[in-house]
């Protein structure tokens, strides 16, 4: 028999990783949509924050410091990471875009082992959001409420960038088209270096907000980058509110099979990307052409 | 030069593999690096007809190496079964079978999705091989105790240990796999699956069924992973786990990268380069666990100076070295000829929109059913909209046989929407296309083309890196074999007919002379 008090915590579990799922993915799916590039170094972005996070934490004490210098540490690798090697390879097939990439995210993963060892780390939580709340219906922990909440300002301040400034406009025009915002005069490289300082600064970000929950280890991101791809698939590429939809679907999935049996999470996950990609082939919210 | 000494390059593989155990320990090659690499190369050459032939990159390859190494160990171990090389077969099979299942869902999408796929997949096979199936697959632990292989030759047994006697097993292995792989990429499927990787749609519109391929290709992959799975087992004495993460599928991708892709011999090649850097970095350097940091460096660099990997380079170095200066005399050859051959090319394509069977020395593929009469081809009613824009509004047209039509129209009066709507590479909102007394309307672009039905396009469609006469094989390989056949095996140059087709036509474009040159070579006229 279902115990519905641990159902009920469980789907907060899937809200949570949900959101954060949606957080990276969203990053990954607008550097993909305006790029035309499929970062594999993305999970490597996510790991990159928690480590820049948990340096900055240790000096500094403050976990609103290291947040901050995390993700405008993996904001400006994203940067330049785009400038000196992404750039050389928009002309080329994407399947060099693939390896290249890759070969990016082992460089990372390796250099942070080199530095820091393979231990993992651990970043506590600010002292005011340690604990568990009463909620009335059941306890939680007072950092994972916290941490819904923080993901969503975050998705919120990534929505308000995209859809209601010019900025954003621009980026959602170079997703539709890069090639004809180029030629109405906007030097569309300098926003695809922008773009990919956001997108990897979304991954850093939650690496280092979900660090207080799950330890960081220097291979961190690679189970959070299939996870990525299954939410990207499932929502549509190139679509925001596609990656927040999936990230929501795969978080919940994840959670909730993890109560009868944790091991049969992936394959429910994964059961869950076949049915959409025999039902809707682009995506929940994807649509045709972008690819 | 391949074409005139068929075996040159399996005779030099069974040369390169005898003289391997004479000469690799002088450069401090230990025995069991050298069976890994083998291993690796093996692995890698279904990789290699997947990513570098078809163009499909999948980084989900460690399913079917662990599929089938975990099958032909578990034969061996558990289920108590004594002969290893049919326990190997068995797990080729299997994973071939897997990757066949595979196949159908991750090739629903190409791409960027295709390769999303594939790693998501692999990740699911390794939770169920930690998991669920743990029972069967010894989860963490693996499966020990798989034994080495013995060959019973009727007067005497040989028993491969490890070291150089397993070498002699292994070689062995990648001598068979790597000469049935030629044969695959030597056969109309392997010149087909170049079509594939290089323009897909026009491959399908030519009349190919694109989608049967690739799957083809997928499981050829699959069933190489397998045989490689097995070998590792036996390799090392148990097979481990390992083989499911997804490091071992970026491992394969790196190593083919480093090497070359599409030469078949690239991972061999990338293998030997990596585990050799990483035995030298961490014993001679003793860099430890950084040397996977100096391999990735290496790798991206790589990636970005040397885009075709090893073999590539060397192959560019040789080209640039050996054919400079004929090139550019070919160059002018081609400035000559360029003007009156596109005149020619057009003529081709209407007279098989025509139907007139005397100008190719082929049987028509389909003869018009007998008892048939009026109009060849015919639409009635036909009507597209785009959203709210009506390109085509109720079209009625007939060609009769023997008949030549113009359609005439300004810009944007929705003349190729027509064309692409009797093609049917564009659906029809309404009406009805009607072929030879066939209704056509709703099919697909390969099965009317099958049917003898297709258009020249505005921009030139060719498969650009591949030669002028692997251009007009791929085609006139779509009218002899239909649409799917497996003759993976098969010599092109048996087939009969192809190869009269193939240079009736070249003559009539006047490129007889250049039918070894690839076509981004050509001028835009010749194309």
């Amino acid at each position: 028999m279902i115990n519905w008090g641990n159902f009920i915590s469980q789907c907060f579990n899937g809200l949570v990783l949900g959101a954060l799922l949606a957080l990276i993915s969203s990053g990954l799916t607008i550097i993909y949509g305006t790029l035309g590039v499929l970062n594999l170094a993305h999970g490597a972005m996510f790991m990159l924050g928690g480590y820049a996070g948990w340096v900055a934490y240790t000096y500094s004490g403050s976990f609103i410091v290291g947040v901050a210098a995390g993700s405008l540490f993996v904001m400006l690798v994203g940067i330049v990471v785009e400038r000196l090697i992404i750039r050389n390879f928009y002309g080329r097939p994407h399947e060099d875009q693939l390896l290249v990439t890759f070969g990016l995210g082992i460089v990372f993963v390796e250099a942070v082992r080199f530095f820091f060892g393979s231990l993992s780390k651990m970043t506590p939580p600010p002292s005011s959001l340690v604990g568990i709340m009463n909620l009335g219906f059941m306890f939680y922990p007072t950092y994972r409420i916290a941490l819904l909440g923080i993901v969503a300002v975050a998705l919120i301040a990534l929505f308000v960038v995209l859809y209601r400034t010019r900025i954003g406009m621009i980026v959602r025009a170079g997703i539709e088209d890069a090639v004809m915002v180029d030629s109405l005069g906007i030097d569309v490289y300098k926003i695809f270096m922008l773009v990919f300082g956001i997108g990897a600064m979304a991954a850093g970000f939650a690496g280092i907000v979900n660090a207080p929950v799950v330890a960081i280890a220097p291979d961190v991101g690679e189970g959070i980058l299939v996870q990525t791809f299954v939410v990207v698939v499932i929502g549509g590429v190139g679509s925001f509110p596609g990656a927040v939809l999936g990230g929501l679907i795969a978080g919940e999935i994840i959670s909730i099979t993890s109560m009868f049996d944790p091991a049969y999470s992936y394959v429910m996950l994964f059961a869950a990307m076949v049915i959409v990609l025999v039902v809707r082939p682009y995506g929940l919210l994807g649509t045709k052409g972008r690819e | 030069m391949l074409k005139q000494r068929p075996f040159l390059v399996e005779t030099l593989t069974a040369i390169g593999l005898i003289l391997a155990p004479i000469l690799l320990p002088y450069l401090d090659f230990a025995p069991n690096t050298v069976n890994r690499i083998l291993v690796w190369g093996l692995f890698g050459i279904g990789f290699d007809i997947l990513f570098g032939y078809t163009g499909l990159l999948s980084f989900g390859q460690s399913a079917f190496y662990g599929t089938g190494g975990m099958v032909a160990a578990y034969l061996l171990t558990r289920a108590g079964f004594p002969y290893v090389t049919p326990a190997i077969v068995a797990g080729t099979v299997a994973a071939a079978v897997t990757g066949y299942l595979v196949g159908l869902i991750a090739l629903r999408r190409t791409g960027i999705y295709f390769a999303m796929i594939t790693v998501a997949i692999a990740e699911v096979f390794f939770y169920l091989e930690f998991n669920p199936l743990s029972e069967w697959t010894g989860g963490e632990n693996g499966l020990p105790g798989v034994p080495t292989p013995t060959l019973n030759l009727g007067f005497t047994t040989i028993h491969f240990t490890t070291g150089w006697s397993l070498y002699q097993y292994l070689a062995g292995c990648y001598f068979v796999g790597i000469v049935v792989a030629l044969r695959i990429v030597r056969s109309p499927v392997g010149t087909i699956l170049r079509a594939i990787r290089e323009n897909p749609l026009r491959a399908a519109a030519v009349g190919h069924n694109i989608h049967a391929y690739k799957l083809t290709a997928f499981v050829i992959a699959a069933a190489y992973a397998g045989f490689a799975g097995g070998l590792l087992g036996v390799l090392q004495g148990f097979m481990p786990y390992e083989a499911f993460v997804f490091d071992t599928s970026g491992q394969l991708v790196m190593q083919t990268a480093i090497g070359g892709a599409g030469t078949l011999f690239g991972p061999l090649v990338g293998a030997t380069v990596w585990l050799f850097l990483q035995d030298f970095l961490q014993a001679a350097l003793h860099l430890g666990a950084a040397w996977k940091l100096v391999l990735g460096l290496v790798f991206v660099l790589l990636v970005c100076f040397l885009r075709h990997g090893i073999i590539g380079g060397i192959k560019d170095l040789y080209d640039l070295l050996a054919r400079g200066p004929a090139k550019k005399a070919e160059l002018r050859d081609a400035a000559a000829v360029s003007g009156m051959a596109a005149a020619d090319e057009q003529k081709v394509a209407e007279r098989e929109i025509a139907q007139e069977p005397a100008a190719i020395p082929l049987p028509a593929h389909n003869p018009v059913p007998s008892g048939f009469s009026g109009p060849i081809l015919q639409a009635t009613g036909l009507t597209k909209h785009y959203g709210g824009v009506v390109a085509n509004s109720d079209i009625d047209f007939s060609v009769n046989p023997g008949e030549l039509r113009g359609i005439i129209g300004p810009n944007g009066a929705g003349k190729t929407t027509f064309f692409k709507m009797l093609t049917c590479e564009v659906p029809p909102t309404s009406g009805k296309i009607v072929f030879e007394g066939r209704d056509i309307t709703g099919m697909s672009v390969t099965d009317v083309c099958q049917l003898g039905l297709t258009k020249s396009y505005q921009i030139n469609q060719l498969f650009n890196r591949l030669t002028v006469g692997e251009n007009l094989t791929i085609a006139a390989l779509a009218e002899l074999r239909g649409k799917f056949k497996l003759d993976l095996f098969k010599n092109p140059r048996h087939i009969p007919g192809l190869m009269e087709q193939v240079e009736h036509t070249l003559e009539l474009v006047n490129l007889a002379d250049r039918i070894d040159t690839p076509v981004s070579d050509l001028a835009y006229g010749e194309k």
